[in-house]
Parts: C-alpha cells; sequence; structure tokens
C-alpha cells in the first residue's frame, strides 16, 4: 500500500469534517425555541439563565462561539448532556459499539447474500432460478429497512415467537464485558452461550439493515458481472476446461466488484443512517437510538455530538473504501 | 502422421434459422499448422468457436462432426469435454490486451492449468511457467511471473499467452488471429514465435486470420472460406501457386506484400463476392 | 398508443394508488366511528375473524380502544398530502436546478454539483430527523425536510439528461434558428425530460410515504392524537404481544402504497420507454 496516498486521502478528509463541524454548529445554533429554558426548572431567574447561557458558551458572537465550541470538540469536550446530565463523548462512546457491531454485522450479511444472489443467479442464466433471483430482488429493491424491521418482528417474534425483539442481550445472563464490542468480546473469550444471545438479538435487526443493500449490490453486481462475463479472458478460463462456478469466482467477480464495493462504500452510510431507525425500533442500544432520544428531549449537546460521530463514521467508511479499491484493483496500487 | 482435429460436414447455424458455417471438412495433421483464411463473417470463428465449445448462445451446430483424436468432442458429457479442454486443447485469443485476468497476477494465469490438469504443486508449477517465459525470450521471467498485465507490453502479453497456451503440452492449439492486434514488427516476430514453439512441442495449430501473407509464412495447409463454404484447400504452395478459385486470386491481390508497392492492392471484386453470396444462397434453399 | 402506454404495471399500481387516493379523499364519509374516540371498553379488541371481536370494530381496537380502521382511512389523508405535496416540491425544486446545473454549466454547475454530493453524503432519514427537530414537528415540517433533503434526486437525474440533450442535433438546429436560450430549455429541453422526472415522481412520493410514516413512528410528525400510519405502528409496537394487528396493518397499508407507487414508476418507465431511451 502507498503510504503518500493514504496520507493524501487523510488530508483530504480534514476539511470535509470542518466543512461538517461547521455545518453541525450553525444548525443547532439557529434552532427555534430556547434550549436553555429547557433546561431551568420553573421559577428560574433571568441571573439563573444567564449563568447557564455562560455556562454553555452561548454569549458573545456567532464567531466566538464557533471558535470556543471547536476548541472544546477538539479535544473531546462536547459538554454535559441535557437530558441524561452525563459527559457527551462518554455516552457517544459508551453507545458506539452496539451501533459498529450492527453495521458490520449488517453488511457482512449484506454482502453474502448480494453476492450469492449474484452468483446464482449468474450461475442459471436465462433459467427459473434467475428470474426468481430478479423478482425477488426488484421487491427488495422497493422495500424500506423501515418495514423490514417491522415485518420481521410480526414474522419471528409475533407469529413465530423464537427471536428476541428488544434489546441487545438478555440481562438475565448477567454476563460482564470489558468493551462495548459484546460479540467480539463473546466469540474471543469463548463465551458461546453469551455469545448464541447475542447473535439472536443481532439477526433480526441486521437483517432489516442489509436486505434493501443486498437488493443493491445484487443489482449493480450482475450488471457488472455480466460484463466481465464477456471478457476475453473469461473465454481463456473456459478454454482452460474450468466449470462455470470456478470461472465467476475466480475470474469475474474480482473485476466485477470494483463497482459494487464503490456503491457498498456509499450506501454503507444509509445503512449506519438506517441504524437510527432500526435501533429504535428493536430498542437496540446504539447511537441511533440514542440520536433520537436526543432530537425528542431537544438535547442540543448530545445532538451536536452525535453527528460529529455520524460524520465521522462517513468520512472513515469513505476512506476505507477508496483504499480498498487499491487492493482489488491492482492498476491503482503503482 | 496421425490426424489431431477431424472436422467433418460441420455446419453451424444460428437458433433461429440460417448458416453460419456450412458442409466444412478440414483436417489437421500431428506438428502441422492450418490455416483458416476468410474477410470478416466468412465463418472462420465460428469454426473455431464450435471446436472450443464456446459458440454463443443463439448459434449451435446442427451437423457434422468435430474428431479429435478419434472421438467425437460433440458426443463429449460437459464434464469429460472440460477435462480436455485445457489440457490437450488450447487457444491464444486476438487480442493480448483482453485477453489476461487485470486484477490476477501472471503466475496465477500461466499455473492454473498445470494445477487444475495436471496436478502440479505450487512450486512444481512456478517452475514449468519459468521455463516457458524463457523459451517464449521474455526478459527478467522471474519478475514478469509476479506482474500484473497492465504491467507488461502488448508483446510481452502476447508471449505469456503463446506460453500459457503450451503451458500443458497440448495436441492442438487454436490461435484466433494472434496477430491482427500488434503492429508489423511486433507481428513478425510474434508468428515466428508461435511457428517455432510449435515445431518444437510438435502441436498442432489451427490457424484463424483473415490475411493470406500470414499464411503464407507460417501454415502447412490452407482452408479459404467464404459465406461460410470452403472455396479452396491444400498444401500452401498448392493454393499459393494456382489458387483455382477466383476468391482466392482476389484475396491474394488483396494482401499486402512487402516486395510491391501499396497501389497494387486490389480490394476484392464485387463481382466475385456476389458470385459466392448467389450460391450461397443456393444452399440455403436446398437446406431450408 | 393506448395500448402500449397502459401496461398491467400502469393499471395495477395506478388502481391501487387511485384507491388510495379516494379513501384518503373521502375518510370522513368512508370511517365507520370517529376516530379519536376512545372505548376503554374495547381496549385491544381484536379484528372481525377471532373470538370475541366487536362487528362494530372491523379491524379491531388499539390501546386506548379507538377503532383502527377508522384511524387508518383518516391516517391516509397525512400521507397522500405528503405525498404529493412533498413529491411535487421536491420535483420542481430539483428539476429547475437540475436544469440551471446541466443547462447554464460553468460556475453554477459546480456549485450545483458539489452540493449535491455533500447532500448525499449523509443519510437521507438522519437529515430528516435531525431537520424536523430544529425546524419543529408538524405536517408542513414534514414537507420542508423532504423537499429539502431529495430535491438531489431530481437535481443529478436532470442535470445529466439536460447535458445530454443539450448535445443533441435539435439543440443546435434551434441555437441556430434564433430561439433564446431559455426559449430552447423550456421548447426543447423540458418536454424531453419530462417522462424520466414523472417516473422519479412517483419513486419521490413512495419515498415521502416512508419518510412521513417514519417521522410519525418517531414522534416528530403530525401531533400524537390525529392519526398517522407510522404513529399507529409506533403504538402497535408497545403492544405487539397483546394485538399484533395495530401495528401490522397500518404497516401493511404503507408496503401497499409503497408497492404500487414502484409499480407504477416501473411500468410508466416501460410505457415511456422510447423517449427514455433505455
Amino acid at each position: 500500500m502507498n503510504r503518500s496516498m493514504l496520507l493524501r486521502r487523510l488530508l483530504q478528509a480534514i476539511p470535509t469534517l470542518f466543512g461538517v463541524s461547521v455545518v453541525v454548529f450553525v444548525l443547532v445554533r439557529v434552532v427555534p425555541g430556547n434550549p436553555i429554558a429547557m433546561m431551568l426548572p420553573p421559577g428560574a431567574t433571568a441571573a439563573d439563565m444567564e449563568r447557564l447561557r455562560v455556562a454553555y458558551g452561548l454569549d458573545g458572537s456567532i464567531v466566538e462561539q464557533y471558535v470556543i465550541w471547536l476548541g472544546q470538540a477538539l479535544t473531546g469536550a462536547f459538554g454535559t448532556s441535557i437530558s441524561l446530565r452525563q459527559d457527551v463523548l462518554e455516552l457517544v462512546l459508551g453507545r458506539l459499539p452496539a451501533t459498529l457491531e450492527l453495521a458490520l454485522f449488517a453488511t457482512v450479511l449484506a454482502v453474502t447474500i448480494g453476492v450469492l444472489a449474484t452468483m446464482l443467479g449468474s450461475l442459471y442464466r436465462g433459467r427459473w432460478p434467475e428470474t426468481l433471483i430478479d423478482t425477488i430482488n426488484g421487491f427488495t429493491l422497493a422495500v424500506p429497512d423501515f418495514i423490514w424491521a417491522l415485518a420481521l418482528i410480526l414474522l419471528f417474534g409475533v407469529v413465530l415467537p423464537i427471536l428476541p425483539i428488544s434489546g441487545r442481550i438478555n440481562p438475565r445472563l448477567g454476563t460482564e464485558f470489558l468493551t462495548g464490542f459484546y460479540l467480539l468480546e463473546a466469540l474471543l473469550t469463548g463465551r458461546f452461550t453469551v455469545l448464541g444471545d447475542l447473535l439472536r438479538h443481532i439477526i433480526m435487526p441486521s437483517i432489516a439493515l442489509a436486505l434493501p443493500l443486498a437488493a443493491i449490490i445484487t443489482r449493480v453486481l450482475k450488471n457488472s458481472l455480466a460484463e466481465a462475463m464477456v471478457q476475453d479472458y473469461v473465454m481463456i478460463a473456459r478454454v482452460k476446461g474450468f466449470s462455470r462456478w470456478r470461472i465467476i469466482w475466480q475470474e469475474a467477480l474480482r473485476n466485477a466488484a470494483i463497482p459494487a464495493l464503490t456503491l457498498t462504500g456509499v450506501q454503507f452510510t444509509f445503512l449506519v443512517g438506517g441504524t437510527v431507525l432500526v435501533e429504535k425500533i428493536f430498542s437496540y442500544p446504539g447511537i441511533g437510538n440514542m440520536a433520537i432520544d436526543a432530537v425528542t428531549n431537544r438535547d442540543l449537546p448530545l445532538i451536536q455530538g452525535l453527528i460529529l460521530c455520524f460524520a465521522v463514521i462517513f468520512i472513515t467508511v469513505n476512506l476505507l473504501v477508496d483504499l480498498s479499491y487499491a487492493l482489488l484493483n491492482p492498476r491503482l496500487r503503482s | 502422421m496421425s490426424l489431431i482435429l477431424d472436422i467433418a460436414g460441420l455446419r453451424v447455424s444460428l437458433r433461429r434459422g440460417g448458416h453460419l458455417v456450412r458442409d466444412v471438412s478440414l483436417q489437421v495433421a500431428t506438428g502441422q499448422v492450418h490455416g483458416l483464411v476468410g474477410e470478416s463473417g466468412a465463418g472462420k470463428t465460428m469454426i473455431a468457436k464450435a471446436v472450443l465449445g464456446i459458440l454463443p448462445d443463439a448459434v449451435r451446430v446442427s451437423t457434422g462432426s468435430i474428431g479429435f483424436k478419434g472421438t467425437d468432442l460433440l458426443s463429449l458429457s460437459p464434464r469429460r469435454f472440460r477435462a480436455l479442454l485445457g489440457r490437450e486443447i488450447a487457444m491464444i485469443p486476438q487480442d493480448p490486451l483482453t485477453g489476461l485476468n487485470p486484477s490476477r497476477r501472471i503466475v496465477a494465469q500461466m499455473t492454473d492449468t498445470l494445477r487444475h490438469h495436471l496436478g502440479q504443486s505450487r512450486g512444481e508449477a512456478r517452475g514449468n511457467a519459468l521455463r516457458l517465459l524463457q523459451e517464449v525470450q521474455i526478459r527478467d521471467p522471474e519478475k514478469v511471473l509476479d506482474r500484473y498485465p497492465h504491467e507488461l507490453s502488448g508483446g510481452m502479453r502476447q508471449r505469456v499467452l503463446i506460453a500459457m497456451a503450451f503451458a500443458t503440452e497440448p495436441s492442438l492449439i487454436i490461435a484466433d488471429e494472434p496477430t491482427t492486434a500488434l503492429d508489423v514488427t511486433v507481428q513478425k516476430q510474434i508468428l515466428r514465435l508461435i511457428r517455432q514453439m510449435q515445431e518444437r512441442h510438435g502441436t498442432a495449430v489451427l490457424f484463424v486470420t483473415h490475411d493470406l501473407g500470414v499464411v503464407a509464412k507460417i501454415c502447412h495447409q490452407v482452408t479459404v472460406l467464404h459465406t461460410g463454404q470452403v472455396v479452396e484447400q491444400g498444401s500452401i504452395d498448392h493454393v499459393m501457386s494456382n489458387a483455382a478459385a477466383p476468391f482466392t486470386r482476389a484475396l491474394m491481390a488483396a494482401t499486402p506484400r512487402y516486395d510491391q508497392p501499396a497501389d497494387a492492392l486490389h480490394p476484392v471484386p464485387e463481382a466475385v463476392h456476389q458470385t459466392l453470396r448467389d450460391a450461397a444462397r443456393t444452399f440455403d434453399g436446398r437446406n431450408p | 398508443m393506448t395500448t402500449a402506454l397502459l401496461n398491467w404495471r400502469i393499471l395495477v399500481g395506478g388502481g391501487i394508488v387511485a384507491l388510495l387516493a379516494l379513501i384518503a379523499l373521502f375518510a370522513p364519509l368512508l370511517a365507520p366511528v370517529d376516530p379519536l374516540e376512545q372505548d376503554l371498553f374495547l381496549e385491544l379488541l381484536p379484528p372481525w375473524w377471532q373470538a370475541d371481536a366487536d362487528p362494530t370494530r372491523a379491524l379491531g381496537a388499539d390501546s386506548l380502544g379507538r377503532d383502527v380502521l377508522s384511524r387508518l382511512i383518516h391516517a391516509a389523508r397525512p400521507a397522500l398530502i405528503v405525498a404529493v405535496v412533498a413529491g411535487t416540491l421536491t420535483m420542481l425544486l430539483g428539476t429547475a436546478l437540475g436544469l440551471m446545473a446541466g443547462y447554464m454549466g460553468g460556475v453554477v454547475d459546480t456549485l450545483i454539483s458539489r452540493m449535491v454530493d455533500i447532500w448525499t453524503s449523509f443519510p437521507a432519514v438522519l437529515l430528516a430527523i435531525m431537520l424536523v427537530a430544529l425546524i419543529g414537528t408538524g405536517l408542513h415540517s414534514v414537507i420542508i425536510a423532504i423537499v429539502l433533503i431529495d430535491w438531489t434526486r431530481f437535481c443529478r437525474v436532470v442535470r445529466a439528461e439536460t447535458l445530454a440533450q443539450a448535445e443533441m442535433e435539435y439543440i443546435d438546429a434551434a441555437v441556430t434558428g434564433g430561439l433564446r436560450r431559455g426559449a430552447i430549455l423550456f421548447r426543447e429541453v423540458l418536454p424531453n425530460i419530462l417522462p424520466l422526472v414523472i417516473v422519479l415522481l412517483t419513486l419521490e412520493m413512495s419515498i415521502a410515504i416512508i419518510v412521513e410514516a417514519v417521522l410519525s413512528f418517531v414522534g416528530l410528525s403530525v401531533s400524537s392524537d390525529s392519526p398517522t400510519w407510522g404513529g399507529m405502528i409506533a403504538e402497535g409496537r408497545q403492544v405487539i404481544h397483546q394485538a399484533w394487528w395495530v401495528m401490522a396493518f397500518p404497516m401493511g397499508l404503507i408496503l401497499i402504497a409503497v408497492l404500487a407507487l414502484n409499480l407504477l414508476g416501473d411500468g410508466l418507465k416501460t410505457a415511456l420507454d422510447p423517449v427514455l431511451r433505455r
């Protein structure tokens, strides 16, 4: 991997982050309604209010406010959550691993489903399995993760009650974790009962998030795979006597994966956006669920912290996608 | 001298009707290079693809047989046919730029048949690939093995593809216009190389081209096609010195020669085409 | 011509959409009871085919004893209003900006394109929730949020299409024929991208319905006592083990509306295919 390229990409992320910080700051400052007034108990005096305004840096010009705010943000001081009365950074970092696990698990599911569906469709090109996959795919493309989540709850939570419909882990298991990454930790420490329980909790929300993405991956991958399958090197591979399955896997898929990967990167941000709702629906304790509560409670410091957290995730993902091109496309490496 | 390839009465047709190749028979013996010549659309590529079993979906072999060392390839199960492909039969493609997979290293692409068909170990196959690259006179073969295709020039890639085709010591190689995409100086080197390799390994080659000049340099036997039919067949000396068919004579006049000025070139006269097209139509009328 | 324009997708999709629109329009006449009327004796009443159902509450009642059917019918109104108003406004804003960017080029194009890039790098649902949180709840905020977020969908497509159209011969002919740029835009370019925009509009309407449902689900749409599909889903989620139907019916309706609009869009796309050249 080329080090200067990595550095350049990292540097490119800085202005983006700066832009996001400005937007976050301005958005939150133009909010109608007085968040300070909401924080105070009834019967507070004007002096109390002024004290709080100073405490939150709300006096002074807008530029001054921004500089103060940015300085605090850079040191991780996002202030105290109004509704939860706790440090914002601590709150966000405490919840972040749950969302990351959910989003990554869902992405892995989506890619697996997408690649399998594409390969099956391509293997049975022009026959009924392909038609079936296309039809299901068309349907899946139209249905958003919100509806999938609800449908899954109805199906596997109520009609056929085999899966838990809320939370991340059964509290009665009473296990302690050192990190926020429960799934990973349970796997590494070999606690398989706990792991099973975690998987039972994560499977429905992650499927709800994965299905729309899987449908998009399938569509794009199928087109690019069809393009790759008529290339000369695929013909050569056929003439080398390899099976169709091996040709798809060994020759075509990697070259077809580049457009699908671009898309997965873009769509991953939407998947993370989707966690907001899906976490709410499944009462899953991640930052998405927290964001909705923060919005309902008009908890401005927490909202700011969360938006910046999401922005950092999106920028990181885009960076990772850029770098993984190089892995798939040797031409970009030199 | 035994027969490697024995095509008899081959007819390739569109599924929705119409013939692309009409009753073509040709034989290629051990160690021989057989030129299959014709203009684009004459059906020469279809014959090559029929032998390799890679005809497009809309096209099929309607009658005839493709004998390979005594067995009819058309009667083989897909699995048994695949066991022959890449081991006994190989191909050199037209375009060296697209014939190699851009995302796989040269060594992976050169050794996969050795490992798949001959069960060689990774190290053994790599050694053989190295030997082959030396044989096709690629400089610094050890380094080239670990390169990706885009890091090589067009001529080098064609050499790699030639080495790849000879890797499993096949009895038959189908070369589909292997020099057309290259510039003239490289063309001559590549032709010489194919001929050298073919002689050294004793491989039979079916050499598909539109260029009679190329045929004259490399082939022992030649079959001239027009609108899917054989118009001339025989040894190269015989065909070049006393071509009987007016089309062959016309094609020879249309072939650039280094010893004649460019204005000595004559395109194939329309009258010749028309006569042959009429003949083809009569053929279709006979076999609806 | 007519047979080509009326394929089964248009008939089925359009039919369902029209039906939903009629339901929304005549909701007060169609709803059997007042959707806000609470009757604690009817709390979590099951739908008609189950035991101890009440024939006056065909689809059962929710946790406050309100009639599910009547609430479903009334909730079609906000959904359809948002679909039509937000869809149309989004189309107008996005198309206008897309035409400007594609036709004027230069700085205008760069500016608009950059904006689209930044906009689309943020997930829409998140943006919508944040925006509504900031501008306050209510149907108008939902509409504003959708327009502000989703104009990029039209803008991107219209810009690309305008660029493609602008390179075509008939534009040159119009220019040499002495038409002003603005006139060319409206007389020559716009009619040619209209079919595409209409197809996108059906898609946008289905997205608007989903966004409205999502926002009312998290309690950021119209006030909580007037019925919305998303609000009903949120209430139903609370009592899902006792009364699954409170959530299932609005969910089903959203699914039907979304699929019908997608089907209609697909059908229109096929019908207008020669125009779209796809």
